[in-house]
């Protein structure tokens, strides 16, 4: 039915199936709209949030997302600026993803605001000091280069490229690709590290206070290296997610390798960074404001097996694993490895939000409890849904793995 | 007029041994600044109260039982205050002629960053929209201005008693304020004259002097922010608290 839009040279599923799959998400995402709509209309009473826990699973959402995002400015930032041409094979998808993580995040921070009217004041009448401020203008900067990197796969599908002006202006458009590449690595520096920053200078949460290293507290480069090392990573879960949903193979293995070890690298110099980090909070930054950072820990359910976990299981272990050049030639593990990658930086995001709020500062104030409201769940679900729903149509009628032709007639190259 | 910058320094000094936890600052205080009642669906972590008191007690069984109530507004940190510098769009702000911390509600986005930042848990969000019952509205106080829903909004030691002030001043030609004539509204209606406030910065006036009493302290300090609010109790157990952090979590924790 949707044959002449399919990208020549490719298989897709039937069309009634992929309806299937597209009406199952479209669901989730209307019931997440209606959920939206009623924290715009009925206000933020609809969450679970309150004065105490102030932000929730949706700041929590944003954090992840956007670490997870890193892909595409770091893929692109290798293709483009490092010349490590083998990852063309997977910046279209690298972009989508980005594409959707960012524009996802900023849906969902507009519904979180209590006046989503005012959020241009932010632009016009801009606090220099704050964190959030260069968040909110990288943010909306970022997305727009992202929506002109996106462009150019769209107008290469198969009836837009019919149009000549339109191959032309893609054609154009490609040439800037390397300054975009540039300008998206700047702008994502920034972002990432004033996400962490807005922790970092929380000086009346001793349990996220970190001293400043030059002006930016130190999670500011943590947050900048942890999501540079797991976007790529996040490439490798995803582009095998998807092969495996559609049973095809779409990147030489040399592709999942060297994402495999740019990661690898990474992670360690991350976790190796986190690890002084913390050691300093623990003896230094902590006790001078007034806390043991071992009394952080007491409570069982935010134990010190967390930090155990966020940095060896879910840290140095992946890197060690990223880096095996043995094992790396075992797609299973390398996949494997990517994915615990990534589960350390989403309970690192989760430490940095929940656990931040949940521990009391008053001595004379309580643990506290948050457990998130349908509506902000439905709201959670209904990004996700938005973000398959996106990727699928963009796999379906793009081009999003050049490789995907020549690995369909000989899918195995690599083996040779 | 009183315009130079820096020249006061508003505090309080909060007698804990004086207070019985009767709740009347925090009425006076809705009442003054309109802060609309709670909803029906409102708890206490949702509701609003600039000023709130909290229970504290030294944990042991009967006889040696004591307990004190503790006030605590927006403790107005003089330095590195953590809610200004965190705000994207200046929706807080210091006033330099009073060293009050303000909050700009007309600006405010609702992002809740400074919510995040307080160390004293001072700051409240609009999460319904303000509304009084049939007739209640005339008891709305014409001097401020209420929020609407999806802002934040906190204790400004009664902005508009300050400005009242002021403009009396003026009238009677007194080029500044004079002591005792601008006064938030829980130090006046405090029944046991708990709450002393003043301008930090003159050595002489009583709430300088009661800040340095031997018995005075101010909660986690050691953040650095310089709180202008300070308290006072013979009570060790009470002055113990201020630097006690996180007591009373170890205690949950070997309690289960």
């Amino acid at each position: 039915m949707d044959k002449h839009l399919i990208p020549r040279g490719l298989k897709r599923s039937p069309f009634g199936r992929f309806s299937l799959w597209i009406l199952l998400w479209a669901a989730i995402l209307a019931i997440g709209l209606y959920a939206m709509y009623l924290c715009l209309y009925e206000g933020l009473n609809q969450t679970n949030m309150d004065n105490r826990y102030a932000f929730g699973l949706w700041i929590y959402l944003d954090l992840t997302v956007i670490a997870l995002g890193a892909g595409a400015f770091f893929t692109g930032f290798l293709l483009y600026i490092l010349r490590r041409d083998e990852l063309r094979a997977v910046i279209n998808s690298a972009v989508v993803l980005g594409f959707i993580c960012y524009s996802g995040a900023i849906v969902v921070l507009m519904v979180d605001v209590g006046q989503p009217l005012r959020a241009w004041f932010t632009f016009w009448h801009p606090n220099v000091h704050s964190m959030l401020t260069e968040v909110t203008f990288c943010l909306t900067c970022y997305l727009t280069v992202l929506a002109i990197e996106y462009t150019p796969i769209l107008l290469k599908s198969r009836k837009l490229s019919q149009i000549p002006s339109f191959l032309v202006f893609e054609h154009e458009l490609h040439k800037a690709m390397v300054v975009l590449a540039g300008v998206g690595t700047f702008l994502s520096f920034f972002h990432q590290g004033s996400l962490g920053g807005m922790f970092g200078v929380m000086r009346g949460r001793p349990f996220a206070f970190r001293e400043a290293f030059s002006i930016w507290p130190t999670t500011f480069f943590l947050f900048v290296l942890s999501a540079a090392a797991v976007g790529p990573s996040f490439v490798i879960v995803s582009t095998w997610l998807v092969s495996k949903l559609s049973r095809k193979t779409l990147v030489k293995k040399e592709v999942y390798i060297l994402l495999a070890k740019i990661s690898g690298v990474l992670l360690l110099v991350y976790v190796f960074l986190k690890a002084i980090d913390t050691i300093v909070w623990i003896n230094s930054t902590a006790p001078s404001t007034g806390f043991s950072a071992f009394e952080f820990y007491v409570r069982q359910e935010f134990g010190t097996w967390i930090l155990f976990t966020e940095i060896v299981l879910l840290g140095l272990l992946p890197a060690w694993m990223l880096l095996n050049k043995k094992r790396q030639q075992t797609l299973s593990w390398v996949v494997t490895a990517a994915f615990l990658a990534c589960a350390g930086v989403v309970l690192n995001r989760f430490v940095t939000t929940i656990q931040t709020l949940a521990l009391p500062t008053l001595p004379f104030d309580q643990f506290l409890s948050y457990v998130p409201s349908w509506q902000e769940v439905a709201t959670f679900a209904a990004v996700i849904a938005y973000g398959v729903l996106i990727y699928s149509l963009s796999f379906r009628y793009m081009k999003l793995f050049p490789q995907e032709r020549e690995l369909a007639v000989s899918p195995h190259p690599s083996s040779e | 007029m009183d315009t130079e910058p820096g020249k006061y320094r508003y505090g309080m000094a909060i007698d804990l041994d004086r207070c019985t936890g009767c709740g009347a600052c925090m009425v006076a205080c809705a009442v003054e600044n309109n802060v609309h009642p709670a909803q029906p669906r409102a708890t206490e972590r949702t509701g609003i109260t600039w000023l709130r008191v909290f229970k504290v007690e030294n944990g042991e069984p009967f006889p040696q039982n004591r307990a004190a109530f503790v006030p605590m507004p927006c403790q107005h940190c003089d330095k590195e205050t953590p809610c200004i510098s965190v705000c994207p769009q200046n929706a807080v702000e210091m006033d330099q002629q009073t060293r009050i911390v303000t909050q700009v509600p007309v600006r405010c986005m609702g992002c809740r960053y400074c919510m995040a930042a307080c160390p004293y848990h001072t700051r409240y969000f609009n999460w319904w929209d303000p509304k009084w019952p049939a007739g209640m509205e005339k008891t709305l106080n014409p001097a401020v201005a209420p929020r609407t829903r999806g802002v934040v909004e906190k204790c400004n030691f009664c902005h508009g008693r300050l400005q009242a002030a002021r403009a009396k001043a003026a009238a009677a030609g007194q080029r500044e304020l004079q002591q005792g004539t601008y006064i938030p509204a829980c130090v006046e209606a405090c029944p046991t004259s708990a709450i002393t406030f003043g301008d930090l910065a003159d050595e002489n006036s009583e709430v300088a002097k009661l800040a340095r009493d031997e018995n005075s302290f101010r909660f986690l300090t050691r953040l650095r922010t310089e709180p202008k609010v300070y308290y006072r109790s013979t009570q060790p157990f009470v002055r113990q608290l201020a630097e006690s952090a996180l007591e009373r979590l170890k205690k949950e924790a070997a309690n289960g």
